[in-house]
């Protein structure tokens, strides 16, 4: 069985990375593959990344305010791609009013502060199914290799 | 018995005594490890008469948006009481990225007050006396070239940079341990940093010169005895930087300060800042030879811990930041930032951050704690946590010393990796429930406690980029070519950049400006994380 492969990232240009690097090694300690990107991270470096490793799953971690300009860039980059079946889930300093945008532009995994890792684990475990992958509307698609 | 508690509040006590008694202290010289206050090694305190002679400064830090938005703020905080000032910058300046960078994308006057050339550092203080207020200034890599504009901002409204009094942060070890805001590799990091300190010894000499954080390395979960070590071994290395580049250091000594977190464990904190005192005075008296008291008395700035704020049940926070900042007043600190309690949602809004300064004066004015100097001096318990935090201290100044000091030690990764681990650790004790956040593991409510939050308005980015537009057409292209050529020339030769940052500033060099102009001296650092 493959493992589930993470990549997470951590887009813009702050530098607090305590969140990402803690849930890089939740999700390892977890039994995935994980990758994570460093700091400063463009869009397209992201996307990059997921489609150099082949990632089932983008985790991005934004506590600066940016989340509303650089996740549907995210999203609109992995259909350029043909990478729509990609799980795209965030973490950070999220405000309520955003959480319905994020989720309708395919965001349905938005963790805000407080958020337990075991809660992340297990919704990532929810959508990603070995050799099987959803798309970013939630409909359940075989993973083309 | 001893009473086991597992990581309480990110503190590596494994155990601590359900009692102390005179027994704790065997073995300890209290006359000598703990004089009265006001005597080396300063550990109860760098003044005798404490608060009674001088109280605390209530600074609040603030900025978001425009200039013209956080100058409007600073007069709010001044207006109600506040007793200094103290500039939150936004990332892209901190980044030393104008805002029409590609980087810069939705991130401009967001987290802080976007700062791009001298007309917005003169409108952020538009009105206010810069002779008459002191003023921090919370920002490191590009610090020099902030700093310059301060000081032009200063030479227009007629104020001498002698009268100047304030701090910047110009710490840049703790961003490569910690908060990550570096532009530059280490070495030249470095460099810039002692620019600083020689310019400002000879031309602002009551300007204090760096102020050594431990601030952001326990947000980044870093454990209060990895704070407090790795603070003063950064304070170290700067003093041995500024030795190596011929300063004397009873003259430049007395102008470093300290900034450290003020956390929920009360006792351990308190003890933490007891500790740094006397680490400090016996580290600059021995290990640098230092002479004069001022140069071994450790002043310093405390900020309520951002990272035990929650969203859940934000009105807790209140309760939170009251029980730090008695810390911090406990502990002697010479000027505190008191956190409002929606800062874990978003910046501030004014009544928040009025509430917050409210409850230092509250503090200051009706509890009585002003009256009496490091009133838990001498308790078995805070005495003995004082000592075991110094002994772990000087433990890791040997360890990082066998590597060869901070800047390699840096370079290894060292402090990163201890405190990711413990940043790791920490998370497990809330998911285990070994440690209780109320209102996030334990004490949970349902539903949302209704809060109004700041928004910053997406049109800041825009006014940013015009103003930035139309600075561009209208200053003296080949003036500000000229003082970016000899700004390169001194990067890249021995010569104090200070003077060509002040030339550069005048000639409406933007921030971004400056700073591209010593990448092509010295290029970017990209660091290998360490999870």
């Amino acid at each position: 069985m493959s493992r589930i492969r993470v990549v997470i990232a951590k887009p813009g240009l702050d530098g607090h990375d305590r969140g990402a690097k803690v849930i890089a090694r939740a999700l390892r300690d977890a039994g995935m593959e994980v990758i994570y990107t460093g700091l400063r991270q463009t869009p397209e470096q992201i996307v990059t990344a997921a489609l150099q490793e082949d990632a089932d799953v983008i985790g991005l971690s934004i506590l600066s305010g940016a989340h509303m300009h650089i996740c549907p860039r995210i999203v609109d980059l992995l259909r350029e791609h043909e990478m729509g079946d990609v799980v795209v889930v965030v973490g950070g300093i999220i405000p309520d009013a955003d959480v319905p945008k994020l989720n309708a532009i395919g965001i349905t995994g938005v963790f805000q502060p407080g958020t337990p890792m075991q809660d992340i684990v297990e919704f990532i475990r929810g959508r990603v199914k070995p050799g099987v992958r959803p798309d970013v509307r939630g409909d359940t698609v075989a993973k083309v290799e | 018995m001893r009473l086991i508690v597992a990581w309480i509040y990110n503190s590596e006590m494994a155990s601590l005594e359900p009692v102390y008694t005179r027994e704790s202290l065997r073995g300890l010289d209290m006359a000598r490890e703990s004089p009265p206050p006001g005597r080396f090694p300063y550990t109860r305190g760098i003044y005798a008469d404490g608060y009674r002679g001088k109280p605390w400064t209530m600074r609040q830090f603030a900025g978001f948006g425009t200039p013209r938005d956080t100058n409007r703020r600073y007069r709010a905080l001044l207006q109600a009481g506040g007793t200094g000032l103290s500039v939150a910058f936004d990332l892209p300046t901190l980044m030393g990225r104008d805002p029409d960078h590609p980087l810069a994308l939705g991130e401009v006057g967001k987290c802080g007050v976007s700062v791009v050339s001298l007309a917005d550092m003169e409108a952020l203080f538009d009105g206010i006396d810069l002779g008459a207020v002191s003023t921090s200034m919370t920002i490191n890599s590009p610090a020099p070239m902030l700093l310059a504009m301060y000081l032009v901002v200063a030479e227009r409204q007629g104020v001498p940079w002698t009268a100047l009094r304030g701090t910047i942060q110009n710490d840049i070890l703790k961003e490569f341990i910690a908060q990550k805001e570096f532009i530059y590799p280490p070495r030249p990091s470095m460099r810039l940093v002692t620019d600083i300190v020689a310019f400002c010894t000879e031309s602002v000499p009551k300007w204090n010169t760096i102020s050594v954080s431990g601030y952001h390395i326990r947000e980044a979960g870093a454990t209060a005895s990895q704070e407090l070590a790795f603070t003063l071994r950064d304070g170290i290395e700067y003093v041995q930087h500024a030795v190596d580049a011929g300063l004397e250091v009873d003259r430049f000594a007395p102008r470093i300060s300290f900034f450290f977190n003020a956390h929920n464990d009360l006792l351990e904190e308190v003890a933490k800042y007891r500790a740094a005192r006397r680490l400090w005075a016996n580290v600059m008296r021995d290990r640098f030879g230092a002479r004069d008291p001022k140069s071994w008395q450790l002043r310093f700035h405390a900020q309520t811990a951002g990272v035990s704020l929650t969203a859940q049940q934000p009105s807790n926070n209140v309760v939170r930041t009251a029980v730090q900042a008695l810390a911090a007043v406990l502990g002697g600190a010479q000027s505190l930032h008191t956190n409002a309690l929606d800062e874990a949602l978003a910046l501030p809004t004014e009544d928040a951050a009025l509430l917050a300064l409210r409850t230092q004066q509250i503090l200051a004015h009706e509890t009585g704690l002003t009256d009496v100097v490091d009133p838990l001096g001498g308790s078995y318990c805070i005495e003995r946590l004082t000592t075991d935090l110094e002994t772990e201290a000087r433990r890791q100044f040997e360890v990082i010393d066998a590597m060869g000091g901070m800047v390699a030690a840096v370079e290894a990764g060292y402090p990163q990796r201890e405190i990711a681990e413990s940043a790791y650790r920490d998370q497990q004790a809330v998911e285990s429930k070994a440690r209780t956040i109320v209102g996030v593991n334990a004490f949970v409510a349902s539903g949302h406690e209704p809060l109004e939050t700041l928004h910053i308005d997406e049109a800041v980015e825009h006014e940013q980029r015009a103003a930035l537009d139309r600075l561009r057409r209208e200053r003296d292209d080949s003036r500000l070519e000229l003082a970016l050529q000899a700004l390169k020339v001194a990067a890249s030769g021995g010569e104090n950049t200070m003077p060509r940052l002040l030339d550069a500033v005048r000639a409406s060099a933007t921030v971004g400006e400056m700073c591209d102009a010593l990448r092509e001296c010295w290029g970017e650092y990209t660091e290998v994380p360490i999870i």
